[in-house]
């Protein structure tokens, strides 16, 4: 099992040369669209051009794609059979439920997996706090937190195995391995906020906190091919409504 | 921290130093105008560049213990930007004044390189690289190598003497590792516990380490346990953590496992610990540690908690992964209750060991709230508690004041003379030489013991 997300400097991809707030828009754009749509031409229209931007997001291949959605694709599949098994809807009816529920779901997220696999954070973090004023204060200390992630997979092994050398263990009994879950997972929380303060005295230390303008040394150009992805987006929507209307399928949940 | 009086000039390297919790590094926190008003009762006057601390913050660089929680970025060189940046430098002179300050502590592996790849040294100079890059004229350094191993520590004292050899910055430094600091300060502060200090000039040498007198040789007792081959290797991993060693600990004498980063000492101390089973080979366990056991064929790995606790005791690197309740004779008899002692007998335990490691007034105390060198007595008493015959300790002497360094030494001495096999697993070659009998040094070509 491996984590669909990185935390590390995303490599580049042909993708990664659309600013982050331009994939975001996109994203915003697509959403309203899945979430009026209540059909399933729309989403299998917006799927298909997603599915068109795998291999600009350095997804190739079928295993590189699983990796990254493998989450997605099982809640997907759940929120399906959901319907599926307690819908009102029987038959024929279900089972189409079903499909665009599951269709909307991927449909919806995918954009989130192209934006992780294409996007370093420490630009996203950058983009953000220059074009839409994000405050720098959330933007890097979000930063500055996200790496301390992998390091609590390791302190959660090293807690455990502490607590079995101190004679603490659960044996059969579920009602201990409970408590046991609830202690490791107490402890490795103080860890990790202690670890937050030290890390949030150190940025300090470094003038984090100086109230100072911050200047950005990468910087974040939006070029005129931003724009066009945006277009790009709104013209993916428009061609799934319009389809969706013609083929007589389109049933907004709104309005 | 009380009544300390100190002037330290522009330019000058004062290296501060003095007994775990005698207020070093309140000290330099209160220098880095780091320190909240509401945490304390301040007296007297402190002032940097003749203003208080917390305005002349632009001109003080800090590094503290842990690299990883210091590194802000993914990247090398946008991590040494992120002070530059907080300042609002112009991003044109920015890049230059990384590049620079790079150059200064002789990192050489290029801005892109990803912060998380890094070993703990070469973190530990980028963090340096950050202090340095707003050219600050003062660097504050809070045992910046304490966490590292020889060949990391050393890196970054060597990072440090190049960024402050031409004298534009006053430096000010905790360590308790004085040998390796003196070299490169002009004077010595210690921070005396009472209050006030003491201050040694130029030339001065710290009076030697204090060894305990022990038997040499000692006879090797009965085998307790011994490792055949193991090996362990990470699930995932294609390199085994660990290769095939062989180690043996017998009742009375003590096994130093030694050898750079990244040789699996800390994976092996695991294994025979009895905290992970090994991939390939074998932990063997001889008839005395075996006699009780309710399944006396399992390995160690399988062994029930309780019954594990009063054979093995295993003391982990860092002390705070360890303490299990919120006070600290509670820690004390914890082991003993576990293995079935009743309340009575585990508090009197709990008593005995308060006594015989000065820990007596702070009994009611929060294992958290003490300080390091405490913490780490604490630790290791825990694992004394139940008295198991095979002791695991890695790093116990991690970042420790001479004072705490001699007591350990000294309570390891007497467990090793009580009857008791000791594995330590030590970057610390002073610890070898008070302590080993037989040494075990991973990493090199030839595996045996």
């Amino acid at each position: 099992m491996s984590a669909p997300l990185t935390l590390g400097p995303a490599r580049e991809v042909p993708l990664s040369a659309v600013n982050p707030v331009a994939q975001l828009a996109a994203i915003a754009v697509l959403t309203v669209v899945l979430l009026v749509s209540g059909d399933l031409v729309t989403p299998s229209v917006v799927l298909a051009a997603e599915l068109a931007l795998l291999p600009a997001a350095g997804l190739t291949t079928p295993r590189a794609i699983l990796r990254r959605t493998w989450p997605l694709l099982l809640s997907a599949a759940g929120v399906a059979w959901v319907n599926v098994a307690f819908g009102t809807l029987d038959g024929a009816a279900a089972w189409l439920s079903g499909a665009t529920w599951g269709l909307r779901v991927i449909a919806l997220a995918l954009p989130g997996v192209l934006l992780v696999a294409s996007t370093d954070p420490v630009r996203l973090a950058d983009a953000l706090t220059l074009h839409w004023r994000v405050s720098t204060r959330f933007a890097y200390g979000a930063l500055a937190a996200l790496r301390l992630v992998p390091l609590l997979a390791t302190e959660w092994q090293t807690i455990r195995l502490a607590r079995r050398a101190r004679g603490v263990d659960a044996g059969a009994s579920p009602v201990a391995r409970v408590r046991l879950f609830a202690g490791t997972a107490f402890a490795l929380l103080v860890g990790a906020i202690r670890r937050g303060s030290r890390l949030a005295t150190a940025m300090d230390a470094r003038g984090f906190d100086s109230g100072v303008p911050r200047s950005n040394a990468r910087g974040s150009v939006l070029h005129r091919r931003d724009a066009w992805f945006v277009a790009g987006a709104v013209a993916a929507c428009v061609l799934a409504v319009t389809l969706s209307v013609q083929t007589g399928h389109w049933s907004p949940i709104l309005g | 921290m009380r009544d300390v009086d100190l002037r330290v000039a522009p330019g000058e390297r004062v290296l501060l130093t003095g007994r775990s919790g005698a207020g070093k590094s309140t000290l330099l926190r209160a220098l880095g105008g780091l320190l909240e008003p509401e945490s304390g009762d301040v007296e007297g006057e402190l002032t940097v560049d003749g203003a208080p601390p917390d305005r002349a913050r632009q001109r003080v660089g800090t590094v503290f213990q842990d690299p990883d929680s210091q590194l802000v970025m993914t990247r090398a060189g946008d991590d040494v930007a992120f002070g530059l940046e907080n300042v609002g430098t112009p991003p044109a002179l920015i890049w230059p004044a990384v590049d620079a300050a790079l150059d200064a502590v002789g990192f050489d592996l290029g801005r892109d390189r990803a912060t998380a790849a890094l070993s703990g040294g070469q973190k530990q100079r980028l963090v340096l690289a950050g202090a340095l890059a707003p050219r600050p004229g003062l660097l504050l350094l809070d045992e910046p190598t304490a966490q590292l191993d020889p060949d990391g520590a050393a890196l970054v004292r060597g990072a440090v003497s190049r960024a402050v050899a031409d004298r534009s910055a006053t430096l000010v430094v905790v360590d308790h590792d004085l040998e390796a600091w003196l070299p490169l300060v002009d004077r010595v502060v210690e921070l005396l516990p009472g209050g006030g200090l003491t201050e040694h000039p130029a030339g001065w040498t710290p009076p030697p380490l204090r060894f305990p007198s022990r038997r040499p040789d000692p006879p090797a007792g009965e085998e307790l346990l011994r490792a055949e081959a193991v090996t362990y290797t990470h699930r995932g991993s294609h390199r085994p953590a660990l290769p095939a060693t062989d180690a043996v600990l017998p009742a009375g004498r003590t096994l130093a496992v030694t050898g750079p980063n990244g040789t699996g000492k800390s994976t092996l101390a695991l294994l025979l610990a009895g905290l992970r089973t090994p991939t390939a080979g074998e932990i063997r366990v001889g008839p005395a540690l075996r006699a009780g056991l309710r399944r006396p064929d399992r390995p160690p790995a399988r062994w029930r908690a309780a019954e594990l606790v009063e054979r093995i005791g295993t003391v982990f690197q860092q002390p705070e992964h360890q303490f299990l309740t919120g006070r600290v004779r509670d820690e004390l008899s914890l082991g003993p209750l576990r293995a079935g002692a009743d309340r009575t007998a585990a508090g009197r335990r709990a008593d005995e060991l308060l006594e015989r490691l000065g820990l007596a007034p702070l009994a009611e105390a929060n294992p958290f709230t003490l300080s390091g060198g405490q913490q780490r007595r604490l630790s290791v008493a825990t694992a004394l508690a139940t008295r198991p015959p095979v002791l695991v300790l890695d790093e116990p002497t991690f970042g420790q004041d001479r004072d705490t360094w001699a007591e350990l030494v000294a309570l390891l001495a007497e467990q090793q003379a009580d009857g008791r096999a000791l594995c330590l697993v030590t970057h610390d070659t002073a610890v070898v030489d008070a302590l080993a009998d037989d040494v075990l040094r991973l990493g090199d070509p030839v595996r045996a013991s």
